[in-house]
């Protein structure tokens, strides 16, 4: 709105001013141009302040206050009460992010490197390369709650996955409920996360490998250098803008952990499962305490700006 | 390097390790289309075999039927059809004009405007989607009595509050600006010698040369946003009414009272075959479409 109107106010002097490119109708183009421009960009950018940034800046307010969804109290101002809650009293919040740190540290590298692997596996060019692609792509296709169902059943003690790994060690496997354990509920997840996801990363790694052109390996190939050797020194190093791409976003979506763990476990065993956003949807919305929910949504917040902001500078100085 | 010349040994090295990868990406899949034509007890039953596998046994259609007892299954298919068209719809209009406006016109501001459009990239606004819940509760809204117009509080319990948060997308934006910038210079000026103006020229010659990038945003919009097909989370939160709630949400009516992994396994395939059918029609696009998003750098 305001950017608009500031804008309209500018015009005339737009007009006037900088023209470097050849136009005709002088003033009277530039000034429908200028009002178009405008008034084109102008519904992306309120909806952009009102649902992207508002709620940053709802989420900013609401932390330093007791506030709750519904209540016949006006809300007060509390300090940093609720960030001293959070973290010194409020030991499942602080559990929740271990888990999370956890998720995110197995889940990156298996994800992305099985993505790898599977990409240079479709890539190679052989018949029915586009059925495997396919297959591979299925399940990112597949909602994460239908999949988080499904796997909540093939974990379970009489559950397809004992049944097979019971039937791959000749019988000696004996059954486990995996959701119920907190050893291993949270790897039964990432597991199936990573079956889920690893597909969107395959053909992201497939496009990176596909813009290294076939001349660089045939050349180096008659240099008499070993298929390792061409993949070290050839194909990771021009696979470095994918690289960065993967890692944010597989990193990002790992810290967002909610739905696998909302359907499968509601973070149990003994919150092994339970993530930070688990644990905001339960403070926030289910306990309606609507100001700690909005602080541990701001400490998330910062979270992940660190994260995505680490990342590009430690991606960027290599280079 | 052909599949034809490749020597017996070697064919098998490289299908060997693909097959055995296919088989774990499929086999859940595979088992929930078997099971849900089974029994509870068959499916149970059938667990420590092949047969799990398999439509064998006691084959029938009873969990389908169960379903619709169960949940308003067309009702709720019909809200998510919905909202994914007017989210995807509304966000094609919107992001496409902004990225037009910033990629091809010259205006002041635009400057900033793409300063703003490139933070939101970066800056991790999903994480507020609880306070978010609180905004929307609070905003008005003009709703009709008959004819007559009436202010109204609160966004909660309504297909807008499904649809209008999530049509804004930065990275369509991008996408749509980067992709406006690779064509042609001069095709505004040759539209403007006919007299067209600025939401002519973008309508006419414009979009029709922009048909791939249309196809890439409306699918990363289907397959990412968290408000389409997959929406779960937010109406969780904000919808309330069952006359207004998308399939993801159903799942929960079938762990209320007792559950029967038959008829689970019967809604989940029906949710899921749907956009496994047009992702199988489409898939070239489909796998094209993320390709390109993850080549934006």
């Amino acid at each position: 709105m305001t950017i608009a109107s500031t804008d309209r106010v500018a015009a005339e002097a737009a007009a006037v001013g900088r023209a470097p490119a050849p136009r005709r109708r002088r003033g009277d183009f530039s000034r429908s141009e200028q009002r178009a421009g405008a008034a084109f960009a102008t519904p992306a950018v309120v909806l952009l302040l009102l649902f992207v940034v508002g709620p940053a800046v709802v989420s900013l307010a609401m932390s330093f206050t007791n506030a709750r969804l519904v209540s016949p109290v006006a809300p007060e101002f509390v300090g940093l009460d609720n960030f001293r809650r959070a973290f010194t009293e409020d030991a499942v919040f602080t559990r929740s992010l271990l888990n999370t740190f956890l998720f995110a540290a197995l889940v990156v590298p298996i994800q992305g490197g099985l993505g790898l692997v599977l990409a240079l596996l479709v890539n190679q060019k052989i018949a029915g390369r586009n059925l495997f692609r396919t297959i591979y792509f299925l399940p990112v296709i597949t909602s994460m709650v239908v999949i988080s169902l499904l796997w909540r059943f093939l974990y379970q003690e009489d559950g397809l996955v004992n049944s097979a790994l019971s039937m791959l060690t000749g019988g000696v496997w004996a059954g486990r409920a995996w959701l119920a354990d907190p050893s291993t509920a949270m790897g039964a997840i990432v597991v199936m996360s990573v079956w889920q996801g690893v597909g969107f990363h395959m053909v992201i790694w497939l496009a990176g490998l596909q813009t290294i052109p076939e001349e660089v390996y045939e050349a180096s190939a008659l240099d008499g250098t070993t298929p390792w050797e061409r993949f070290r020194y050839i194909t990771l190093p021009l696979l470095k803008p994918t690289f960065v791409f993967v890692l944010i976003t597989i990193t990002i979506a790992a810290m967002s952990l909610f739905i696998q763990v909302d359907i499968m476990t509601g973070g149990g065993p003994l919150n092994s499962t339970s993530s930070i956003v688990y644990q905001i949807v339960q403070k926030g919305f289910q306990q309606q305490q609507i100001g700690y929910g909005a602080a541990l949504s701001l400490v998330f917040f910062c979270i992940v700006l660190a994260l995505a902001l680490l990342q590009r500078r430690l991606t960027r100085d290599k280079d | 390097m052909n599949a034809m010349t490749l020597r017996p040994r070697r064919r098998l090295w490289a299908y060997l390790p693909m097959t055995l990868l296919a088989v774990f990406f499929l086999f859940p899949i595979v088992f929930m289309l078997a099971a849900s034509l089974k029994s509870d007890h068959q499916i149970f039953a059938d667990m420590d075999s092949f047969r799990a596998f398999l439509p064998v046994g006691g084959i029938s259609l009873d969990n389908y039927a169960a379903v619709f007892d169960r949940v308003p299954f067309w009702r709720f298919l019909g809200n998510t059809i919905f909202v994914t068209f007017m989210v995807t719809a509304l966000g094609l209009v919107v992001n496409s004009l902004c990225g037009y406006a910033l990629a091809r016109m010259r205006w002041k501001g635009r400057a900033v405007v793409f300063a703003f459009i490139i933070a939101t990239l970066i800056l991790p606004f999903d994480t507020t989607i609880v306070p978010m819940v609180y905004l929307v509760a609070n905003l008005p809204w003009i709703g009709f009595e008959g004819v007559r117009p009436v202010l109204e509080v609160g966004w909660l319990n309504t297909y807008h509050v499904q649809i209008i948060p999530f049509v804004v997308n930065a990275f369509a934006i991008f996408l749509f600006a980067q992709y406006f910038k690779s064509l042609p210079k001069g095709l505004e000026e040759a539209a403007a010698m006919d007299g067209a103006g600025w939401l002519r020229t973008y309508w006419r010659i414009i979009v029709p040369l922009s048909k791939p990038v249309f196809a890439t945003v409306t699918i990363l919009t289907v397959v990412t946003s968290p408000a389409t097909w997959n929406a779960y989370l937010w109406p969780l939160m904000t919808v309330q009414s069952e006359e207004l709630r998308p399939v993801m949400v159903g799942v929960q009516y079938f762990f209320q009272l007792d559950t029967s992994w038959g008829e689970v396994m019967a809604y989940i395939s029906m949710i899921t075959i749907p956009m496994v059918a047009v992702f199988i029609a489409f898939q070239r696009a489909f796998i094209q479409s993320i390709a390109s998003a993850g080549m934006k750098d």
